[in-house]
């Protein structure tokens, strides 16, 4: 059955909110997601019914706390088709998760000339990392180009792949909203002997998410752009290679033992977890999960392919050439994110122009300026759809479009 | 929500569409100093040449909103031909108009805050001051200027 977006705007309390006056259009879910009621309500719940430091505890309180969070570990690991419970690590977000392998993996695996190998989509999180082991430890980074459609350049695949130690790529790009062929680039890298790793922050908000299939070694993604809380982010990767990696950081519950001497690691995926982890906010996403699980993640993709085309062709019949939207231009192709450039005028500007009708878009290089480079402009205007925006959200986007004109068009 | 007109004033939005002193100079002997707004990409790049204390030439280029390109037009509208002390004092008035407290290490002369300061067309960017996540905009060419009149004096 399809997505019904009027009913679903009735679970997030946010959406009763006016601005200027006005009802909210908000269009930046790219940036985060918005919390349904039993997300919010599983936080509080939480604080007002269980509250207490998890694992060390024998009193039931500590006892029932210990097992939310682990019953948040289980959800999340069954709806991205995880083998084990123990491949979940639990990070603050997925900059976090993507850390973790660069400074843990990466550090213990790579030396200088290993080759890692990302795109010129990426999010700074899956760039920043390399360029610090580049700068620590003299990894050969180097990067698949994008065509001017939006998709990447695979022509050079084969010779980037060369030697290299691993592929780390978005499965949807935050500016473009390019879905990468994954499994075409997991096969690739595992040809090449290298492993894969897929920044899915864009990709399992809004896509059934499979890791197995998806053929990846490592999959990073955050909490809050899929209806969780802040401050929790996830990396799933095989048993095999969270039990060889070295920890990330030391503390409280990542230990088997601590003498003066020395500390032995607990099992995974403790042994990543440094200190008290973010309880409330598992927690939250395990809420998260089970209101997606309730939508149904192949209509909320549905809902997305739809609301992406009624977008796209409102768009282009109300501004033609005087609206470039980047990326490609299928929405089968294409995640709900819409990057845009109207008459020239400079994305702060269309976003200050916006949200005077309460229409909330992101202007900016949406951390993506190697990308920014390779679009030729230093910022983008970006409209960004989830399950709780319909066609009106578009409508409302285009109608407070044209307002820009009376300032900046002559 | 305060009025969109008190942000793009008629000669924001003049500057904005004819901007003034838009350019490159050779360097040397004038200095190029690029300023960037990390949070939205914008830059401005700024080139001063000095010739005895006093601003001889300036252009600026790079890639911005309304608010930074018409302020960076402003800005080198008003200083050309002006002392760098001069120049320091205007800086000063116009960071106090967008309500940003004086920097303890700025090398203003310790005369003059600034509020004897006339700012001409700069007045117009008052309205920024409204708008918090725009003052950036608005003062990313004067930190600018400030980091190219700074070179130019210890290299020159
Ligand atoms: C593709 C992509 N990767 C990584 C991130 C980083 O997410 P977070 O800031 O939650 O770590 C984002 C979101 O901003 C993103 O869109």
């Amino acid at each position: 059955m399809a997505l019904d977006p009027g009913a679903i705007r009735a679970d997030f309390p946010i959406m009763c909110r006016q601005v200027h006056g006005r009802p909210l259009v908000y269009l930046d879910s790219a940036a985060t997601s918005h919390k349904p009621r039993p997300v919010i309500d599983a936080v509080t719940d939480y604080y007002e019914r269980f509250n207490s430091n998890v694992h060390r505890g024998s009193y039931q309180l500590a006892v029932e706390a210990t097992e939310a969070l682990e019953q948040a570990r289980a959800k999340v690991a069954q709806f991205i088709g995880a083998s084990q419970d123990s491949e979940i690590v639990f990070a603050k977000n997925a900059t976090e998760a993507i850390n973790l392998v660069a400074r843990t993996w990466g550090r213990a695996n790579l030396g200088p000339g290993d080759p890692v190998v990302i795109t010129e989509l990426e999010h700074h999180a899956n760039i920043v990392p390399w360029h610090m082991l580049a700068a620590e430890q003299g990894i050969d980074l180097r990067w698949i180009p994008i065509r001017s459609d939006g998709h990447l350049d695979l022509t050079d695949l084969d010779r980037l792949l060369d030697g290299a130690r691993l592929l780390s790529v978005a499965a949807v790009s935050n500016v473009l909203g390019t879905i990468n062929p994954i499994r075409q680039l997991a096969d690739a890298a595992h040809d090449a002997g290298a492993l894969m790793m897929v920044d899915a922050s864009q990709y399992t908000p809004h896509l059934p998410t499979d890791v197995a299939e998806m053929g990846a070694d490592f999959v990073a993604f955050t909490g809050h752009k899929m209806c969780g809380p802040t401050g929790i982010g996830v990396l799933w990767a095989k048993s095999e290679l969270l039990e060889a990696m070295p920890p990330f950081l030391g503390g409280g519950e990542m230990i088997l033992n601590v003498t003066k001497e020395g500390f032995s690691t607990a099992a995974v995926p403790w042994k990543f977890e440094a200190g008290t982890p973010p309880i409330a906010e598992a927690v939250g996403l395990g809420a998260a999960v089970d209101y997606l699980n309730g939508l149904g993640m192949e209509q909320v993709r549905e809902h997305e392919v739809a609301l992406t085309g009624y977008a796209l062709r409102t768009l282009n019949q109300r501004y033609g050439d005087d609206i470039t939207i980047h990326g490609p231009t299928e929405p089968a192709e294409r995640g709900g994110v819409l990057s845009f450039e109207y008459k020239g005028i400079h994305p702060h500007d269309v976003a200050q122009v916006l949200d005077r009708s309460a229409v909330c878009v992101r202007a900016g290089h949406h951390c993506a300026k190697p990308l920014m480079r390779v679009l030729g402009c230093s910022a983008t205007s970006r409209a960004s759809m989830y399950v709780y925006n319909d066609e009106s959200d578009v409508d409302a986007l285009a109608d407070a479009l044209a307002d820009a004109d009376a300032f900046f068009i002559e | 929500m305060p009025d969109l007109e008190d942000l793009y004033r008629e000669i924001i939005l003049d500057h904005y569409r004819n901007p003034r002193n838009r350019g490159e100079l050779d360097t040397p002997p004038a200095v190029r100093a690029e300023g960037f707004n990390p949070l939205c990409g914008d830059e401005v790049i700024v080139y001063v040449r000095l010739a005895n204390g006093v601003v001889d030439d300036i252009k600026f280029g790079g890639q911005g909103c309304s608010i930074s390109q018409a302020s960076s037009s402003m800005m080198s509208a008003i200083v050309k031909g002006r002392t760098t002390e001069e120049l320091h004092r205007l800086n000063r008035a116009f960071k106090s108009m967008m309500s940003i407290e004086p920097d303890p290490d700025d090398p203003a002369p310790a005369n003059g805050n600034g509020a004897d300061i006339k700012l001409g067309d700069l007045e117009a960017l008052k309205g920024v001051v409204k708008f918090p996540v725009r003052i950036k905009c608005a003062t990313l060419s004067w930190h600018t200027l400030i980091q190219a009149v700074e070179e130019a004096q210890t290299t020159g």
